[in-house]
């Protein structure tokens, strides 16, 4: 009996803890523990997250990771990655398990709200798409009405499918997996017509089919998915340090500074750019932030500037070849829009 | 009576510290346990609490009355993406239930006949009894899963190819896709209730029957025909009644539609790939279990059963397999309990069980605690009413003892 209450106090002990250790302020928590855990898309989701070959991680969302890496230690190495399905990842940041979720996450009111996540920066403009076989001769979402469509479960995907066939009137049969693995080796399988997922998500899927040739994205992009890094609700200096690694990335790309350039632009007699990399003599931005003064320089030297990231992870410099598009900078007439470092 | 005395302390109770008196012991260690108990739950719930209110979300069950806004492949209640949350975790526990309950009758019959199949005197049987139970006990039931969902059933005929071979033969209605089994639905016109209560009443007249012939038997010792006369109750009379009322059943034809066969009955290659695995898994357990119970009666009990004349068919019958039943039920009723758990597996390959609709739901209302608690008062449920069942079902067969 002794034996039985000493063994349910220290299970209580260790629930207590667990339940209370995630809670601290993000910021004293990294720092403390010295590395980021950052989850990540665990379906290897080629120019989101993805491991190759030898077991290293990249990836859009994984350079955000190493960013914020960058930005708190000076060293993009000091992060960790927990690769999460859609169903678990919400759980692994509500429980403390993960810092921050960098997995081709969509914003919406009600993760930003009922969920407790605090979204801010975007660092994918998506929307969804279908693929189908080519042999089909469907060329237009449109005409799928009666068909099988793989969907993963848990998703924005999985509701806007619903609403996108009822709004048409059409109906559909959905095939739904938890795993992306899974829904993936089904359509192969010819166990759905079409496959719906963001439509970056569908270039990448295409990738890993046998014949990539063999499969369209149809044309129609049936909603918004504005794609970004979530962090705890209620921690405002995490979700700073977050949303401005990824806007020092855009302001890196709108200031034309590169990894391979950062140093010399630090010379820069633009007081906007000294500014921002940090040289300015009382320059206090790092230090507001909670990070060290040459953050900027840290991300910029690690993972480039957002340009830079994009062509290396999805655009020409990738195999999935996706153009800028809203992805471009304002500018050049995409969203991505830095606010005034200043 | 001296000795009596001295054994029980001459009826008074021995004085000892109040600290080993055994009674006082117990209460406190009780009292203490309960104390610890109530104060875990208080501690976790209380810390559930605090925590969600910190991570700003709230508790409660208010949720489920929302809109579900997700569609589900499998239902046999009306659902639509407009249905509640609530609706939405019906349809997911009638699934659980339908896989379950065909999981454990197809389990149950497979297990038995090869539980038999491995005491056979005959070599092959007997070999491939052993073989069926080595693969299928030492393979993960999910891998079970997998092997047919990926390896069997993702490799039956396309749906275009019965396209196809629709147009040769229009007069198929039978076909095996990769998309499922597709059959003619039947549809009940008026005057189908009839066949119905007839077939009602033909059950109870065969029970009625049987019992009267097996008084009759203790009686005379003649054996009235039992097997024909109560098919010809359950089956020809509903037949008849079914002739009389004008065949008040069509059939609904699958016919090929844009993408999928429309109308008509289809199994789904999910539902196929779980109800297989669950069931030769757990079936190969289940005949482990047969076969020790059978080994378990006495080998005596045979021979007298030969020796009073029987045959060996009608030795195993009534002699052996009722007293192996008391020997196999308690382990059997683990047996169902696994299977019912394991169908949560469901996941893996996309039915509609409670787990997985429980975790769209999770993941769209963002509910974990909610839904995690839902989960396991359903599942407790449903494994403690199978327990009760099995219980009564063992006192039962229990050894009557007078």
């Amino acid at each position: 009996m002794a034996k039985k209450i000493v063994t349910a106090l220290v299970g209580a002990a260790v629930l207590g803890l667990g339940a209370t250790a995630a809670q601290a302020d993000t910021l004293s928590d990294v720092k403390a523990k010295g590395f980021v855990q950052c989850g990540v898309n665990g379906s290897n989701l080629a120019g989101f997250g993805a491991q190759d070959s030898s077991g290293n991680w990249a990836g859009l969302d994984v350079d955000l990771c190493k960013a914020v890496a960058a930005a708190v230690f000076g060293d993009a190495t000091k992060v960790k990655f927990t690769p999460l399905s859609a169903k678990d990842r919400f759980p692994a940041l509500q429980s403390g398990e993960i810092d921050l979720l960098a997995r081709n996450t969509t914003w919406s009111v009600s993760r930003d709200s009922q969920l407790g996540f605090d979204f801010r920066a975007v660092n994918y403009y998506d929307g969804q798409g279908f693929m189908v076989k080519k042999e089909l001769g469907v060329k237009s979402a449109l005409e799928l009405s009666g068909a099988s469509v793989c969907v993963q479960s848990g998703t924005t995907t999985e509701l806007n499918l619903a609403d996108y066939f009822r709004s048409n009137n059409m109906d559909f049969k959905p095939v739904v997996f938890e795993a992306q693995d899974e829904a993936d080796a089904a359509y192969n399988a010819g166990r759905c017509d079409a496959y719906t997922t963001d439509a970056s998500g569908l270039y990448s899927i295409r990738l890993k089919m046998a014949n990539p040739d063999d499969h369209l994205v149809l044309p129609e992009i049936i909603s918004k998915e504005p794609l970004g890094p979530a962090v705890r609700q209620n921690d405002s200096r995490w979700l700073d340090i977050v949303s401005w690694s990824h806007y020092a990335m855009v302001a890196a790309e709108e200031f034309g500074i590169t990894t391979a350039n950062v140093e010399e632009m630090k010379a820069s007699a633009n007081p906007d750019i000294k500014r921002f990399l940090g040289e300015e003599a009382d320059s206090s931005i790092g230090a507001d932030l909670g990070l060290p003064k040459d953050w900027a320089v840290q991300i910029i030297k690690a993972v480039g500037n957002y340009g830079e990231s994009f062509e290396r992870n999805v655009g020409e410099g990738s195999p999935l070849k996706i153009a800028r598009g809203l992805n471009g900078l304002w500018t050049k007439g995409g969203l991505q829009y830095a606010p005034p470092v200043r | 009576m001296a000795l009596a005395d001295a054994r029980t302390g001459s009826g008074e109770p021995p004085k000892v510290s109040l600290l080993y008196n055994p009674a006082l012991r117990s209460i406190v260690y009780q009292v203490v346990t309960l104390v610890v108990i109530v104060a875990v739950v208080w501690y976790a719930w209380n810390n559930v609490v605090q925590n969600l209110a910190r991570a700003n979300m709230t508790a409660g069950f208010g949720f489920l009355n929302s809109r579900a806004g997700f569609d589900l492949a499998q239902s046999l209640i009306d659902y639509s993406s407009d249905s509640t949350y609530f609706r939405a975790l019906q349809v997911g526990l009638i699934n659980t239930l339908v896989v379950a309950a065909a999981g454990v009758i197809t389990a149950t019959i497979v297990g038995l006949l090869v539980g038999i199949g491995r005491l056979s005197h005959n070599w092959l049987i007997a070999r491939l009894c052993t073989v069926y139970v080595e693969i299928f006990r030492n393979i993960p039931p999910l891998l079970v899963i997998f092997f047919w969902y990926l390896g069997v059933l993702a490799l039956l005929p396309s749906i275009r190819s019965i396209f196809q071979h629709l147009e040769e033969n229009p007069d198929a209605v039978f076909f095996i896709s990769n998309r499922g089994i597709y059959m003619p639905a039947p549809v009940f016109g008026e005057g189908f209730g009839a066949v119905v209560i007839a077939f009602a009443i033909g059950i109870v007249a065969a029970i009625a029957f049987t019992v009267w012939a097996n008084a009759r038997q203790r009686a005379t010792g003649l054996r009235p025909p039992v097997l024909w006369v109560n098919l010809g109750l359950i089956v020809l009379l509903p037949f008849l009644v079914f002739l009389v009322m004008g065949s008040p059943m069509t059939l609904d034809y699958a016919v090929p539609g844009s993408f999928n066969m429309r109308g008509g009955m289809v199994i789904g290659p999910e539902f196929l790939a779980l109800y297989l695995a669950l069931s030769l898994y757990t079936a190969s357990f289940i005949a482990e279990i047969v076969r020790a119970g059978i080994r378990g009666v006495s080998k005596g009990q045979t021979e007298a059963s030969y020796a009073l004349g029987l045959r060996p068919g009608q030795a195993t019958r009534l002699v052996v397999l009722p007293q192996a039943l008391r020997i196999i039920i308690p382990p059997l009723t683990s047996q169902y309990l696994n299977l019912i758990k394991n169908s949560s597996l469901a996941v893996a390959v996309g039915y509609a069980d409670l787990v997985a609709v429980g975790g769209t739901i999770l993941n769209q209302s963002g509910k974990s605690i909610e839904i995690i608690s839902i989960w396991m008062l359903i599942y407790v449920s449903i494994s403690l009413i199978t327990s009760l069942f099995m219980n009564w079902f063992n006192a039962k067969m229990a050894l009557v003892e007078r």
